[in-house]
């Protein structure tokens, strides 16, 4: 690992963090609208295109809907392109999110997951990435500030690869991680000039190539389309690996491939998920480790493409597996829960399988939670059906 | 004026052939475009005075250059007539369909 000596240390939020990996990603347009807890990226970006030290086209848009869709007319072009939003404002581009993976604009967008009314809430949860987990999206989840910002370049790289051509969401669970300040190093200019190469594609307008684009395809056509975008997808698990590898050899980090077992190897338990509270299920790890307890934890850093074959070399062979997540599909279960059991049900020993949904509209999944749920998955009776879906924290019955 | 080159339809016959999303040169759309006319425009060359009216007048780009006078394009020719009723010298005449080429 060579690393980047010209790095520089820095205090930044987790926005922060994502708008100095946009910033270094010199994307030649950035379209955006603000929306809490999103606005602190935005807000960064538009101050050094105003300050003239980042050179952007900055477009200032009425709305999320526009924001996307700016984007994708400047990736027919065969520009950089970067937007951010979050909770209500993905949602009011929904529309746009399909255009752009259908159109295979490598645009990169950074999420800020938060609640969807009603009732109205600005804190974080991930109902609104996970509602939108088919719109044909690669969507990462980040745990920390250097994560973020080394994952917003990344991303690029990912996107941008001719075997990938799709677009990028990057999901910071909000305030949690997009409004604590860590230590962040910072790469230089030279470093990342270094690893991400501009961005380059034949899928462009041209005046020498004149093209047509985003056609309509009917029922004979529109199918083989939609494989395509299912294999790229599926490509960009093999080609985030190698541009997971080519960062650590460009910087010296590496945050770890599609999923991230912690403890994994003799874990008879294993809590699966997804986001920044895997630092707390890390931490209550460790200290059921230290009384012999043989638990784990999975992290899944990229939900869509689904690491299918990684989480099961992974847990394929624990004894019980639970999922936290911070979002219900209503009437059934987590979205996530429904992923992995899905993976889970193709093994000749089938674990058993809870679903703890906690951290909705903010509310903070503590350790005590944590361990309650390791202590469930310890617990041996079999659930199946309605009962493995746990909502954490909440009194089924009064006591007056 | 040239008349705009339109690219034979070939099908793809396997995944391998459709392009990176919906991104492709121009030319796929239609060869013909024409199929519900029920009255052409014929033209009568000796009385065309290339005033280019019909050109102008043709909502469809179907009336072509020809040297010093005109052609229609009958695969894109919706037969709507405004080219007869723009025409001062009387050398176009809507002809029914089932006399196709027949001059009176």
């Amino acid at each position: 690992m060579t690393g980047d000596p010209a790095a520089q240390p820095k205090f930044l939020s987790g926005n922060e963090a994502v708008a100095w990996g946009a910033r270094l990603a010199r994307p030649h347009v950035i379209a955006a609208y603000p929306i809490t807890p999103q606005t602190t990226v935005i807000e960064r970006l538009a101050d050094w295109v105003a300050e003239g030290s980042l050179a952007s086209e900055f477009l200032h848009v009425e709305s999320e809907h526009s924001a996307l869709s700016a984007c994708m007319g400047a990736s027919a072009l065969g520009a950089r392109t970067f937007t951010a939003t979050s909770s209500q404002g993905l949602l009011y581009m929904a529309e746009c999110l399909t255009y752009a993976s259908g159109g295979r604009f490598p645009i990169v967008m950074m999420n800020a997951n938060r609640a969807l009314a009603l009732p109205w809430n600005i804190y974080g949860d991930q109902q609104d990435s996970l509602a939108l987990v088919s719109s044909g999206w690669i969507q990462l989840y980040i745990e920390d500030a250097q994560e973020a910002l080394d994952l917003t370049l990344q991303a690029f790289a990912i996107a941008e690869h001719p075997e990938v051509l799709t677009p990028v969401m990057l999901n910071l669970d909000g305030f949690v991680l997009t409004h604590t300040y860590e230590p962040v190093a910072v790469p230089s200019q030279e470093a990342v000039d270094a690893f991400l190469a501009p961005f380059e594609t034949p899928n462009k307008m041209s005046l020498t190539h004149p093209v047509n684009m985003g056609f309509t395809a009917g029922p004979a056509h529109y199918t083989e389309f939609k494989v395509q975008q299912h294999r790229a997808m599926k490509n960009a698990l093999k080609v985030a690996a190698d541009v997971g590898r080519d960062f650590a050899r460009h910087f010296g980090r590496d945050h770890g491939g599609a999923v991230v077992p912690y403890l994994c190897e003799d874990a008879e338990v294993v809590l699966v998920t997804l986001g920044s509270v895997a630092g707390t299920v890390r931490e209550v790890v460790d200290e059921l480790r230290s009384r012999g307890q043989a638990v784990g934890m999975l992290k899944l850093r990229i939900l869509r493409p689904f690491p299918e074959r990684h989480l099961l070399q992974a847990i394929g062979r624990c004894k019980s597996v639970g999922v936290l997540e911070k979002d219900v599909s209503f009437g059934y279960q987590g979205a996530v829960f429904s992923d992995v059991a899905a993976a889970l049900s193709g093994q000749g020993s089938k674990p058993m399988l809870r679903n703890f949904v906690a951290g909705l509209g903010g509310r903070d999944i503590s350790r005590d939670d944590v361990r309650a749920m390791f202590a469930m998955l310890q617990s041996a009776c079999d659930q199946t059906g309605e009962s493995r879906l746990h909502f954490v924290g909440v009194e089924e019955s009064t006591h007056a | 004026m040239a008349k705009p080159y339109v690219r034979a339809y070939v099908r793809p016959n396997s995944l391998a052939g459709y392009p990176t999303g919906p991104c492709f040169t121009a030319g796929h759309l239609a060869e013909t475009n024409a199929a519900w006319r029920s009255e052409r425009p014929v033209l009568t060359l000796e009385r065309c005075n290339a005033c280019l009216r019909c050109y102008l007048a043709c909502p469809d780009g179907a009336v072509l250059l020809r040297g010093r006078s005109i052609d229609i394009d009958y695969d894109f020719c919706k037969g709507c007539g405004l080219c007869v009723r723009e025409c001062g010298t009387h050398a176009l005449e809507m002809v029914p369909e089932n006399r196709k080429g027949e001059k009176k």
